[in-house]
C-alpha cells in the first residue's frame, strides 16, 4: 500500500501566508501576526488563550462559538481572524467581573440554564448582544433570537427561563440605578 | 476542519479589488461576509489560491432607491437589508425573505449580494431575485454589464459571473402600487436551508386583475426556478381561491425536484404545491388590502 497520495496532498499546500492583525479583545488592543486561514475562534483560543469561546460544529450551525463583533453577535468559526482587523471583540471572558457574575450569568445559574454548559458561552454572548440593543424582548422574541444556538443536553426550557429572568434582572437593575 | 492555505488580500477600494480579480482570474475568490464561503473552505469543498476580502472596501454598503429599483450594494449585510425601510416599503418580498436566512448571527455578517453570487439552489434570495426579475451588476477592471436574474443562475452554485468579475449590486424593481408578496418554506429546523420554498409576488391592475405574477421555487433543483405556466394562469384574472389552487397544482406538476436523504422527490413536489397555494393566498390578501407590511 502506498501513502504517496498523502505526501502529494501535503506538498500541495501553499506557502504559509502570515498577516498582521490589530484588534481589540475585551477592551485590550492585541497586535498579532496570524496565518490568514485561521478562524477568529482559533486565534482567540490558541493565540490569546481565551478558551471560553467553544468550538462545536466548526461550520456555523451550533452557535457555541458566538462572540460579539462591533456590537453584533457573530460566529467566530465563520470569520477568518484577518477579517476582524480593527474591530472590537467581546468574548465570554468579558462578562463576569472577577467572581461577580454578570446578571445574565446569574439568572442562568439560578434557573439551571446549563447542564454540561458546553453551549453556554454561545448562548450567553448571543443574549448579551441582543439585550444591549433590545433590553425588553418578549419570551417569543427570546425563543426566536436564541434559535441559532444548539444545546445538546436539550435544556432549552431552562435556558429560556434563565433568559427571561435575565431580562427582568437587568430591567430591575436599570430601574434602581 | 482546517482550510487549505491561500494568499489573503484586503483591498481598500473597489478598483483595487477589481484589479486583483483581473490579475488572479479563476484562482481568486471574493470574500464578503463569508457565511457560505468560509464553511465551504473549512470543509475543503472550496480551496481558492487567492482570497480577496472586500470587507475593507470603502462604501458599497448602502441600500438606495433609483430609477425604479431598490439597489443593494455589494457589502450590504442581510441584517442591514432586514432593517431597511426602503426595502420594506419598496421591495417587501426581499424583506419577507430575511427572517428565513440562517439566524441573527449569520445575518449580521452575510451579505445579500454574496448570497446571490453563491447561488445555493435552496437559498431564499436567489429565488426572490428570480421572482422579481431583478438584475445584477457585474463589474470587472475593464467592463461593467447588467445581467437579468433569468440569465444569471446557470447551475448548482454556478452563475454568469465570469473570471475577473465582481457582483457589485443587485437591483430589485420597486413594487407596483397594488401588489402582494409572500415567502413560504419548509425546512428541517428553523434557519436551515429550505427543503422546499417559494417566493411569490403578484401585481394587480386598476380593476383588480393580476397584471404580473412572479412565482419562483427553491430547493427543487440545481437552480431556483420560475414556473411560467403557473404565472400565466393568473395573469388577466382576479385572484381567487380557485385560481391559486390551479396555479399551485401547475407548480406541483412542473417542478422536478431532486431526491436526497432529507426528502423524497414526491414529498418535495407535494410541498411545492402546498406552499405555492399558501403564498398566493397571502400575496392576494396583501395586494387587495393595500396595507403596508
Amino acid at each position: 500500500m502506498t501513502t504517496s497520495h498523502l505526501a502529494d496532498r501535503a506538498s500541495d499546500e501553499p506557502d504559509v501566508d502570515l498577516q498582521p492583525l490589530r484588534f481589540t479583545v475585551n477592551g485590550t488592543l492585541e497586535t498579532l501576526e496570524v496565518e490568514s486561514r485561521r478562524t477568529l475562534a482559533e486565534v482567540l483560543r490558541e493565540e490569546l488563550g481565551l478558551t471560553g469561546t467553544h468550538l462545536g460544529c466548526e461550520h456555523g450551525v451550533c452557535g457555541a462559538c458566538t462572540v460579539i463583533v462591533d456590537g453584533d453577535a457573530a460566529r467566530a468559526c465563520l470569520l477568518l481572524a484577518v477579517q476582524v482587523e480593527g474591530a472590537s471583540i467581546e468574548t465570554i471572558e468579558s462578562l463576569a467581573d472577577g467572581d461577580d457574575l454578570h446578571p445574565i450569568q446569574e439568572a442562568m445559574r439560578e434557573h439551571h440554564g446549563f447542564q454540561c454548559a458546553f453551549c453556554a458561552p454561545g448562548f450567553l454572548m448571543t443574549l448579551k448582544a441582543l439585550l444591549d440593543v433590545e433590553p425588553a424582548p418578549t419570551r417569543d422574541q427570546l425563543r426566536e433570537e436564541l434559535s441559532g444556538n444548539l444545546c445538546r443536553c436539550t435544556g432549552y426550557a431552562s435556558i429560556l427561563d434563565g433568559a427571561c429572568a435575565a431580562v427582568r434582572a437587568i430591567q430591575a437593575g436599570t430601574n434602581n440605578a | 476542519m482546517k482550510m487549505r492555505g491561500f494568499q489573503y488580500h484586503r483591498p481598500s477600494t473597489l478598483d483595487d479589488a477589481l484589479a486583483l480579480l483581473g490579475e488572479h482570474g479563476d484562482e481568486a475568490k471574493v470574500l464578503a461576509g463569508g457565511q457560505s464561503l468560509v464553511p465551504m473552505m473549512a470543509m475543503r469543498l472550496s480551496s481558492p489560491g487567492q482570497l480577496i476580502d472586500i470587507g475593507a472596501v470603502a462604501g458599497h454598503d448602502a441600500v438606495t432607491e433609483a430609477d425604479g429599483d431598490v439597489i443593494i450594494a455589494a457589502r450590504v449585510r442581510h441584517a442591514t437589508m432586514e432593517a431597511s425601510e426602503i426595502v420594506r416599503s419598496a421591495a417587501p418580498l426581499v424583506s419577507a425573505a430575511a427572517p428565513f436566512i440562517g439566524h441573527r448571527a449569520i445575518r449580521n455578517r452575510g451579505t445579500v449580494c454574496g448570497s446571490i453570487a453563491h447561488a445555493d439552489p435552496a437559498a431564499e434570495l436567489p429565488a426572490v431575485a428570480l421572482a422579481l426579475d431583478a438584475r445584477v451588476v457585474l463589474q470587472s477592471a475593464k467592463d461593467r454589464r447588467v445581467v437579468d436574474a433569468a440569465d444569471f443562475f446557470l447551475g448548482y452554485l454556478s452563475t454568469a459571473i465570469a473570471d475577473g468579475e465582481l457582483l457589485t449590486e443587485v437591483r430589485f424593481p420597486t413594487r407596483a402600487k397594488r401588489s402582494g408578496w409572500s415567502v413560504q418554506e419548509v425546512s428541517r429546523r428553523h434557519g436551515d436551508f429550505a427543503l422546499v420554498g417559494t417566493a411569490v409576488q403578484i401585481d394587480l391592475n386598476g380593476s383588480g386583475a393580476v397584471a404580473r405574477a412572479g412565482i419562483a421555487l427553491f430547493g427543487v433543483g440545481s437552480t431556483p426556478v420560475r414556473i411560467a405556466a403557473a404565472e400565466a394562469l393568473l395573469v388577466g384574472h382576479r385572484p381567487t381561491a380557485a385560481s391559486w389552487a390551479e396555479a399551485a397544482a401547475t407548480v406541483a406538476r412542473e417542478v422536478d425536484p431532486l431526491e436526497d436523504n432529507h426528502a423524497t422527490s414526491a414529498y418535495r413536489r407535494h410541498v411545492a404545491g402546498v406552499l405555492t397555494r399558501r403564498a398566493l393566498e397571502q400575496a392576494s390578501a396583501r395586494a387587495k388590502a393595500k396595507v403596508k407590511p
